[in-house]
């Protein structure tokens, strides 16, 4: 059998074994990251509402979620994509993969969270990045929990602080943001401090909370501090059992960088009009009030109600650390260069 | 079929599959890339940093690979020469570290190793070790396995002593699996990724990780590119180097089943020396293996089964039952399986010289084809799978070839990689048949395709059982493009462990460890059942 036959055949098999790619009709599809999650009975009543069913298209982390929505603009894998966030959005906005979409719920929203003002992508979510601290290790050896990032560079906190690389985390890139936002201009002596004072880099967030941070449920680690997210602490309270009446961690407050996850309809989406329904969906209270306890962030909505767990265990900073999303943009591979020199070599 | 029409198939149709699946979404992305913004290629290869990279990807690789030897060497031996009750069992067990996810087998190491041990280039070399244990373990103990003894007690009968018994005879003989088994681990930790972002710390990239750096986190789609060329130079010579010695070290060593070669434990030596060998190999896999069973009993404050109850319960981390992922990781990997016997088994036989052929004649009179796919099979294992990846997403994005978001692309991305295990896993047996057996057949007037089946087939299925076995593994355990291309309503088990990891709390945590233990029950029970199928199991000439 020739070559050109076979090849011939096995596309033929493939062809006939396929069904395409993109969307089936009556069917909507997210992109979106792996951290996605929509409690079974959201989902069904999305799909009884509008008749579409939806499809899920997990696709790694949000940086590479980015990535396949600017390889594929104007042919993309689905309709909707949720995960941008402020740190990615210049970049993601860079290659006309998004079409422009005003949603009426966007009323009902945070305002100081709408960062783009054509409206490709809507604020679906917050979830600031703030040092967490396990507040039974302080008290158990007599020492005042700290409360401003200066506290980490005195001795008292030596070795007591693990964070992520920015080169390789989300939560790492976003307490690096956070003290550019503080420091300006001194941030690198500020981690010349940091690591003069013993502070553990490690790759991301899973080694970072839940091997090497002490606060952490079933954790061995010895390092009371570390950067995770605003809505760890109602998380640890909820993933134990029993459940512990106060939280065994705490924020620090000022160190809170504010991360935003948006969505947008990806342009050339093969069913546009489901994907602008999915959008208005997401703003919805049902779909906001499901964000908490599925996703671990914040509404994005400022009517929707809180778990009863993250009402009284959750920090939300009211004036998060920001810095503007093209400012990130032109500099993040620049800084993240100048983090690794300062810190690791 | 004819012989010839048998020939053409047999490169014809791996070549076809490889084109389409491997250098066809490899070359768009490159090309992509190279086309697209970003720093010129000249700046990326001049960067010192990218040199360092280059540097420590190649020595940490070569070093992993020796440590891996000196592990896996003696329990080699044990398997390849002693026949003893729980043979299999212990065979069996070596894959299952193959198969966890990287992110799992990191946690066991760092709760392991001692303080300010944990991270450096120490832990990443045993953890590689820890891995690719089982390919050496397997392709050599399995080949030592078949190999006649009567060579080694000739040897012997004329005086020679055990060391150079040894040196003389079992090495030369040995060296097409040596070899194999080699070229397979030294690309594994070449290309290694998660392991070194997590065990290395910050001071430590391998080449993949900086392509996936430059991809994912940096947007330079071209420095990616570039750096994947450089990648892919680096195996292209560690695949030159290592067929070229393959060729070389061909004897003609008449395989045996193993049931002739192996011998009983008799002896209070014999029991030493099966202990010894297999002890050192059981500690290393046991103890890292034995914290992730450990860690999916906690609960609470206790032990209990709790995290395995759940196992039935639906929840929105996978939007289906956590059982489900293991009737998807089965079903993907009988597909994949069935995909990379079949078409790495027709590639085998055309890098092994084709049959009804004499040895001496092949290596000159080999189609053009033939020489090709004996390097191109080797590449998945080396290559960049990042940007396999995007590639697969802007290669088939548009009709006739819009296989984005199919079922079945799933199966053929695994079988990628699991294919280099069958053609090297069988290659060096097929090779070492005696053509004479062949043309005595053929003298008897059986016609060329009851040859195959009658005098190949049984002699190759030792080694298409354990090959089977690897790619099915392979299959169970594969991540980066499963999770990539599964859908999630239907994620395989690795799929589902990762997803648990990523959300906080003990018990998610629990149950992350709880569906690695089902995975490395369910790797051991099918690697000892894909090698029970085997066609012809013992019992002919």
């Amino acid at each position: 059998m020739p070559v050109l036959a076979a090849a011939v055949v096995v596309v033929a098999a493939a062809t006939a074994a396929g069904c395409g790619g993109g969307g089936k009709p009556g069917e909507v599809v997210l992109v979106t990251h792996d951290s996605f999650a929509i409690s079974p009975a959201v989902k069904r009543a999305f799909e009884e509402e509008t008749g579409l069913k939806l499809r899920i298209l997990q696709a790694g982390d949000a940086g590479e979620v980015v990535t396949r929505a600017l390889l594929t603009a104007g042919n993309p894998e689905g309709d909707v994509l949720f995960g941008v966030d402020n740190n990615l959005l210049a970049r993601a906005l860079s290659g006309d993969a998004f079409e422009p979409y005003e949603s009426p719920e966007l009323g009902a929203v945070d305002q100081a969270l709408v960062l783009d003002e054509k409206h490709r992508v809507t604020p679906i979510d917050r979830g600031d990045v703030c040092l967490n601290v396990d507040k039974v290790w302080f008290s158990k050896h007599g020492l005042a929990s700290p409360t401003s990032l200066d506290q980490l560079t005195l001795p008292a906190y030596r070795k007591l602080l693990v964070v992520e690389n920015p080169a390789t985390s989300t939560p790492g890139l976003a307490f690096m943001l956070a003290t550019i936002a503080t420091y300006g201009s001194g941030w690198k002596d500020y981690w010349s401090k940091l690591r003069a004072n013993g502070v553990l880099i490690v790759d991301g967030w899973e080694d970072a909370y839940l091997n090497r941070f002490s606060g952490a449920a079933g954790s061995s680690g010895d390092r009371p501090i570390v950067v995770s997210y605003a809505s760890s602490p109602p998380a640890e309270v909820l993933g134990r059992k029993p459940e512990p009446t106060e939280a065994p961690t705490g924020v620090v407050e000022e160190s809170c960088f504010r991360q935003v996850e948006f969505a947008g309809v990806l342009r050339g989406a093969e069913n546009p009009d489901g994907a602008r329904k999915l959008v208005d969906f997401m703003l919805s209270r049902r779909f906001q009030e499901d964000i908490p306890l599925e996703m671990y962030v914040f509404p994005a909505r400022e009517d929707a109600a809180l778990p009863p767990a993250f009402e009284r265990f959750a920090v939300v900073p009211d004036h998060p650390l920001e810095l503007p999303p093209a400012e990130i943009d032109a500099n993040r591979e620049r800084w993240v260069d100048q983090w690794t020199d300062t810190v690791v070599r | 079929m004819s012989s010839r029409a048998w020939r053409r198939l047999t490169y014809g149709l791996p070549l076809a599959f490889f084109g389409l699946f491997f250098l066809y979404p490899l070359a768009s992305i490159v090309e992509r890339g190279l086309r697209g913004a970003g720093d010129s290629p000249l700046d990326v290869l001049s960067n010192p940093l990218t040199r360092e990279v280059v540097w420590f990807t190649v020595w940490q690789a070569g070093a992993s690979t020796l440590l891996t030897f000196v592990v896996a060497f003696p329990a080699a031996y044990v398997l390849g020469r002693y026949r003893f009750r729980g043979r299999e069992l212990v065979s069996a067990l070596t894959v299952v570290p193959f198969v966890l996810p990287t992110v799992v087998v990191a946690l066991a190491f760092l709760a392991l190793l001692p303080a300010g041990m944990e991270r450096g280039w120490l832990p990443i070399l045993v953890a590689h070790a820890f891995f690719n244990v089982a390919v050496v373990v397997r392709i050599v103990g399995t080949y030592w396995a078949s190999l006649d003894r009567r060579m080694a007690e000739a040897a012997a009968t004329l005086g020679a002593s055990p060391l150079a018994r040894f040196r003389e005879v079992t090495l030369p003989l040995l060296a097409p699996a040596l070899a194999a088994a080699a070229a397979i681990v030294f690309l594994f930790s070449f290309t290694s990724f998660g392991v070194v972002l997590i065990l290395g710390g910050p001071r430590y990239a391998t080449i993949e990780a900086e392509v996936y750096n430059q991809a994912v986190r940096l947007f330079d789609l071209r420095a990616a590119a570039v750096l994947s060329l450089v990648q892919l130079l680096c195996v292209l010579v560690v695949v030159w180097v290592t067929t070229r010695l393959e060729g070389r070290l061909v004897f003609l060593a008449p395989l045996r089943p193993e049931i002739d070669t192996l011998r009983r434990v008799r002896s209070t030596r014999d029991t030493l020396v099966v202990a010894s060998g297999l002890g050192v190999l059981l500690v290393f896999l046991g103890v890292p293996l034995a914290v992730l069973v450990e860690r999916s009993l906690v609960v609470g404050g206790g032990h209990g089964f709790d995290a395995y109850r759940q196992l039935g319960h639906g929840t929105s981390v996978l939007l289906t039952e956590p059982w489900h992922a293991i009737v998807n990781s089965l079903v993907y990997a009988t597909a994949s399986t069935a995909i990379a016997v079949v078409v790495g088994g027709l590639a085998a036989v055309s890098v092994a010289g084709g049959s009804g052929r004499t040895q001496v004649a092949e290596t000159s009179a080999r189609p053009l084809g033939t020489r090709l796919l004996d390097g191109l099979v080797l590449l998945p294992l080396g290559v960049s799978a990042v940007m396999l990846g995007l590639g697969f997403l802007i290669a088939f994005d548009t009709a006739p070839l819009d296989f984005r978001a199919s079922p079945w692309i799933v199966p053929v991305a695994q079988s990628l990689v699991a294919i280099p295990f069958v053609v090297r896993i069988v290659a060096p047996t097929l090779r070492s048949v005696d053509p004479r057996q062949r043309e005595a057949a053929a003298l008897l007037g059986a016609p060329p395709g009851r040859v195959r089946r009658e005098v190949d087939l049984p002699i190759v299925s030792r080694g298409l059982g354990v090959a089977a076995a690897f790619a099915f593994a392979i299959s169970l355990g594969e991540f980066g493009a499963t999770v990539f291309l599964a859908r999630p309503d239907r994620p395989t088990l690795p799929v589902a462990i990762y997803r648990f990891l990523g959300r906080p709390g003990e018990t998610n945590l629990a149950e992350a460890y709880a569906l690695a233990v089902v995975l490395m029950v369910v790797t051991m029970l099918s690697v000892l059942l894909v090698e029970r199928v085997r066609p012809n199991r013992a019992g002919w000439f």
